[in-house]
């Protein structure tokens, strides 16, 4: 427990430390982001590789948080709150926490380990020396691409999860917990505010950036062989994922105690 | 310049100014990687339109003093200058049109391992020309034909040899017609009959194109065939500069030792 921590610790302060170059390294993708319509090929072609790489993923984890949260629910619900809230309760923690943070972890991971992997691999076979030296930027033919399609992709990506395990939670509820089909969507109506699946869209742009991010940067600084490529891409998926919950709860502090608190 | 001669330099070596000198000038460059000195005050002098090779034991520096020509590295100490541009301070702009000049084969090739063959040979051309895709792709096919590997297009990296990867690599380094071109290495890890068909490229590009090459290479057959003149690096310097027929002749304990591949002299075996 003790040696977990400490490495828990040692990740987080090697994440700060290199927060400053890598905030350097955002800064520079941002910059090249006029050259979007030029890269749109390079950009779609990664949008492609995390919508169908990650849907049989996706589908699996989203019926399942769905069909969990409604089974749950109602265990903790019985003989307190009545049934009709059930809906609530699953379209409100889906919305805004279960479907922007779990997509962030799950998809997020696989895609951070997928870009930290690649760029290392390039940096370490001197792929991405061979392309300064064709005076061609990285940065706007690698990371750019790779980090818009992040950015765009996950919220899609939430979006569907949303959807899913909506559906995952009412079968779960009508087919195994005895809780009538109306009921169900009766609960899911009755509290439901824009706010809470644009807050939860907001966070999971956000998320498609800090796992771009961590990513990218990790895999563009590998040093060492098929070793260091191995250690960078662990270190951007640990990133990422601590980043993503610490910035779920700044986020959570910053869009529903302050942005959305009079809605 | 501090460098260990054989034989008294040609007036011409002795300390030009970078700044008018047509050529590329390596003024005292010192790099460390951590501890390991591994540049420790090279100089050299490469001229307009000449092939110079760099020999040397391996480990000791060659393909980072290349990496510093197009500034993939950065030194310590010193400067280096191409065209009376001092390359270590260049703004990213000129810096980048100076690379689109500069050709550079890889020790290990560096193909991009997504991309197939045309289109790692084509991407220069896609991105530094408005040329129509049919027209790069026909540029790509010349590239290969000009080093045996016709066919070989469609192909990923990783469905090629070796040998095939570096000739590839080749292909690459010239498909804009630059006018230097870095090899590091070129003819390693080919057969004989291959290696002399690359040595056959090397002199054409110069005659025909004039392109100026600085070449790394173990090959001495090779480095005899292609040099105009030969440079060896040892501990982080060049310690001897001489043409062909000064190597020959040079009684150089270290050269001598280096192109008669002994074990036992001043190099040392390990
Ligand atoms: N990026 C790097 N980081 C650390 N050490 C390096 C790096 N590049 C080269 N070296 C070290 O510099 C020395 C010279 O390497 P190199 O130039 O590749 O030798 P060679 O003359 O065989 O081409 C080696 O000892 C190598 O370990
Ligand atoms: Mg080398």
């Amino acid at each position: 427990m003790k040696t977990i921590l400490a490495a828990i610790g040692r990740a987080v302060i090697e994440g700060l430390s290199g927060a400053g170059r890598g905030l350097l390294l955002l800064r520079a993708i941002v910059l090249q982001t006029h050259h979007a319509w030029r890269m749109r090929r390079e950009i779609a072609e990664q949008m492609q590789v995390i919508a169908i790489g990650s849907l049989p993923l996706v589908i699996v984890t989203s019926i399942f948080v769905g069909a969990v949260t409604a089974v749950q629910a109602v265990y903790q619900m019985q003989a307190y709150v009545p049934m009709k809230f059930l809906g609530t309760v699953i379209s409100k923690s889906v919305f805004i926490e279960l479907g922007p943070v779990l997509m962030a972890l799950v998809v997020g991971s696989r895609l951070c380990a997928n870009y930290a992997a690649e760029l290392g691999t390039m940096k370490v076979t001197e792929q991405l020396d061979a392309m300064n030296i064709m005076a061609i930027d990285p940065v706007r033919y690698l990371a750019m691409p790779r980090f818009w399609a992040a950015v765009l992709m996950i919220p899609v990506v939430t979006v569907f999860c949303d959807a899913i395990a909506i559906l995952g939670g009412y079968v779960a509820s009508v087919m195994t917990l005895d809780v009538s089909s109306g009921v169900f969507i009766e609960g899911l109506q009755m509290f439901y505010k824009h706010s809470d699946l644009l807050g939860g869209l907001i966070k999971s742009f956000v998320f498609g950036g800090i796992i771009a991010m961590s990513g990218i940067y990790f895999g563009m600084n590998t040093k060492g062989g098929a070793e260091g490529v191995g250690r960078s891409t662990m270190t951007a998926v640990v990133g990422s994922c601590l980043s993503v919950l610490v910035g779920d709860y700044l986020l959570a502090i910053v869009l529903f105690q302050i942005v959305f608190e009079k809605t | 310049m501090q460098q260990t001669w054989d034989i008294p330099p040609p007036p011409d070596q002795r300390a030009p100014d970078p700044a008018t000198f047509n050529g590329i000038v390596v003024e005292g460059v010192s790099k460390s990687f951590g501890p390991k000195k591994v540049l420790d005050g090279t100089d050299l002098l490469i001229h307009k339109g000449e092939t110079l090779v760099i020999i040397g034991r391996s480990g000791e520096g060659k393909s980072v003093l290349l990496k510093h020509i197009v500034r993939l590295l950065e030194p310590d100490a010193g400067r280096i200058w191409a065209e009376g541009h001092e390359v270590s301070a260049l703004e990213h702009g000129p810096l980048m049109d100076l690379r689109k000049r500069f050709g550079f084969l890889f020790q290990g090739a560096a193909l991009f391992d997504s991309m197939s063959i045309c289109k790692n040979i084509g991407l220069m051309l896609e991105e530094h020309t408005d040329w129509p895709r049919r027209r790069i792709r026909e540029r790509a096919c010349e590239c290969l034909r000009q080093v045996g590997l016709e066919g070989a297009e469609d192909k990923l990296p990783s469905e090629l040899s070796g040998g095939m990867k570096k000739r590839a690599g080749l292909a690459r380094a010239i498909v804009m017609e630059p006018q230097y071109i870095l090899y590091d290495e070129p003819t390693t890890g080919l057969d004989p009959i291959t290696s002399d068909a690359i040595n056959d490229l090397i002199i054409q590009l110069q005659k025909e194109l004039g392109v100026t090459s600085i070449v790394v290479t173990h090959d001495m057959p090779s480095a005899f065939k292609i040099a105009d003149r030969m440079a060896m690096l040892s501990r982080g310097r060049i310690v001897f500069t001489g043409t062909v027929d000064e190597v020959r002749t040079t009684t150089h304990p270290m050269v001598r030792q280096f192109i008669e591949g002994r074990s036992h002299g001043p190099l040392g075996a390990f």
